[in-house]
C-alpha cells in the first residue's frame, strides 16, 4: 500500500530528504545530497522514497502486460511497436502458433494488436515479448485508445478497484495494457463512456480520492 | 546610437540589471512528448520534444547512451527582413551548442541507442533567441518526463555604451560593443554554454557572468513555476467543480 507523506510534486534537481528513507525510484545522488531527476509526485513505499514520474514514455520492465502493435515482420519474428523508446521482438517460437513453415504474415500482419507479457529485457535492452501465458492473446475487434504510460496503476487503482469498478458499472470489456494502449470491447456509446472516463483519471491522475470520484460519475451517467 | 541615458536607465526604460519580461507555458502541444511556448521580451519561441526514441540514421546511435538532438530554426517572418528558410551555417551552430549545453543536464546513459529530439523554433526574434530557447527547451524536456540533473536556464549579458548590462535587446545586441549569452545549471553553477560576440575586458567578462548567474536564479524559478501551473490549474479546476 502506497503511504503519502504528502501528494507533493517535485522537479528535476529538487533536493529531497529522506528521512530515513532509502534511495528509490526517480532520486539520484551527488555529493551526499539526493535530488530528483523528474517532475513526479513524492510517495514512499516499504521503507523507499520514490518520485512518480507525471509524464514519460513506457520503460518495460519484466512481467509487464502490454499492448504492442505489429509494425514489421523479420523471418521468425515480429517486431511491434509497443510506445517505448526501444521496439519490442515477438519470436514465433514464443506464440502458441507453431506452424514454423507458413508465413507469419498470415498468423500477424502489420496493424494487428497483441496483448503481450515482456518475457526478457536483453543487456543491449533488447524487449522480447511472449504469448505463452494465460489471458496473452491477439486482440480482435474492439476499439484502442491511448492514455500516458505513467497513468496506468492510477486507471488500474489499488488492486484493481479503478478499473474492475469501470468494468462492472459499463459492462465494457477492458484489456489494459502497461504502456498506456487500452483496448475495450463493447457498445460505441458504452466504449465512449469509457474513454471519458480514463481521459477524465489521467488527467486528475495526481490528487488523491479519485476512485470515489469515478464512481461517483459512473453512477451519475449510467 | 545612445543605449543608456542621463538617468542611467536603457532605450527601453530598463536599468542595467533588469530583465525583459518572461512569461513560460508548458504542454501547449498535444501531439509532441514535451513542449513549452516562451515569450522573453520579444521573442517568442515554441519548443517541442520527442523521445527517448531510436535514433535514426542508424550510425548516429551511440551504444552506451541517448544522442540530445537540438534544432534551432528561425521562422522566415521571425525577423524584420525575411529570412532564408532553412538551416543556415548561424542555425546549424546554435542547434549545435544548444544540444550540447542540454546534453549536460541529461541523464543520457539510461536511453542507449536513442535520440532525444529537441524542436526549437523561432517564431519572434529580438536579441537573445538562443537563450530564450534553451530556457523552454529545458522545461519542454521535463514536461516530456526526461530523467535530468536539473532545468539548463539560459540568460545573457553584454556591454553597451561602455557599460556591462544584463539581457540585450535587438537595438542593444546591434550597437553595442559585446554580447555574451550563457547557460548555467542552477544547482551547481555549472556553466554548460558561453559564447561571446564583441570585445570585453576579462574584468568585464566576470562581471556580466555574475549577472547572469543572478539572474539565471529567477529565471529558473520562473520555469518551476511554469511546469507546476500546469498540474495546479487542474487542481484549481477541480476545487472549482467542487463548490458548486
Amino acid at each position: 500500500m502506497y503511504l503519502d507523506i504528502e501528494r507533493k510534486i517535485v522537479l528535476p534537481g529538487e533536493e529531497i530528504s529522506l528521512e530515513g528513507m532509502k534511495q528509490g525510484n526517480g532520486i539520484y545522488h551527488d555529493s551526499g545530497k539526493f535530488y530528483s531527476y523528474q517532475m513526479g509526485v513524492l510517495q514512499t513505499y516499504n521503507s523507499y522514497a520514490n518520485v512518480i514520474p507525471l509524464s514519460g514514455k513506457y520503460y518495460p520492465v519484466r512481467n509487464d502486460r502490454i499492448i504492442g502493435k505489429v509494425i514489421d515482420i523479420a523471418p521468425s519474428f515480429w517486431i511491434m511497436d509497443i510506445r517505448g523508446p526501444y521496439p519490442g521482438f515477438l519470436h514465433i517460437n514464443d506464440t502458441p502458433w507453431k506452424n514454423l513453415d507458413q508465413d507469419l504474415n498470415k498468423i500477424l500482419g502489420v496493424g494487428d494488436t497483441v496483448f503481450a507479457k515482456v518475457n526478457e529485457i536483453t543487456e543491449s535492452r533488447q524487449i522480447w515479448l511472449s504469448l505463452k501465458d494465460a489471458g496473452l492473446r491477439k486482440l480482435e475487434g474492439g476499439h484502442i485508445i491511448m492514455v500516458q504510460p505513467t497513468k496506468v496503476s492510477r486507471i488500474i487503482g489499488k488492486g484493481g478497484s479503478m478499473v474492475n469498478t469501470i468494468k462492472e458499472v459499463t459492462g465494457v470489456k477492458i484489456q489494459l495494457g502497461q504502456n498506456g494502449v487500452v483496448w475495450l470491447d463493447g457498445s460505441a456509446e458504452k466504449v465512449m463512456k469509457v474513454r471519458n472516463i480514463l481521459k477524465f483519471i489521467e488527467k486528475e491522475a495526481h490528487t488523491s480520492g479519485l476512485t470515489d470520484r469515478v464512481k461517483k460519475i459512473l453512477e451519475e451517467n449510467r | 546610437m545612445k543605449l543608456i541615458n542621463e538617468e542611467g536607465l536603457r532605450i527601453d526604460g530598463r536599468k542595467f540589471n533588469e530583465l525583459r519580461p518572461i512569461r513560460i507555458e508548458v504542454g501547449v502541444l498535444n501531439r509532441a512528448d514535451g513542449s513549452a511556448y516562451i515569450e522573453w521580451g520579444g521573442n517568442k519561441v515554441l519548443v517541442a520534444v520527442y523521445g527517448p526514441r531510436e535514433a535514426f540514421p542508424k550510425h548516429t546511435q551511440n551504444p552506451s547512451r541517448a544522442i540530445v538532438n537540438a534544432r534551432y530554426n528561425m521562422a522566415a517572418f521571425s525577423v524584420d527582413e525575411r529570412k532564408r528558410p532553412g538551416p543556415d551555417r548561424r542555425a546549424v551552430e546554435i542547434s549545435k551548442v544548444i544540444g550540447e549545453a542540454l546534453e549536460c543536464a541529461v541523464f543520457t546513459e539510461q536511453f542507449p541507442r536513442t535520440s532525444i529530439d529537441v524542436y526549437i523554433e523561432v517564431l519572434q526574434a529580438d536579441a537573445g533567441t538562443r537563450i530564450a530557447g534553451i530556457t523552454a527547451a529545458s522545461v519542454a524536456l521535463v514536461d516530456a518526463g526526461i530523467p535530468m540533473k536539473d532545468m539548463v536556464v539560459g540568460c545573457a549579458a553584454g556591454k553597451i555604451d561602455g557599460k556591462v548590462v544584463l539581457d540585450l535587446n535587438k537595438e542593444e545586441d546591434n550597437f553595442g560593443q559585446a554580447d555574451l549569452p550563457m547557460a548555467i545549471i542552477p544547482r551547481t553553477q555549472e556553466i554548460v554554454l558561453l559564447q561571446m560576440d564583441g570585445n570585453m575586458t576579462r574584468d568585464e567578462l566576470e562581471q556580466a557572468v555574475e549577472l547572469s548567474k543572478k539572474a539565471a536564479m529567477y529565471i529558473s524559478d520562473l520555469q518551476k513555476e511554469a511546469l507546476l501551473a500546469k498540474y495546479k490549474s487542474q487542481e484549481q479546476e477541480k476545487e472549482g467543480e467542487r463548490g458548486e
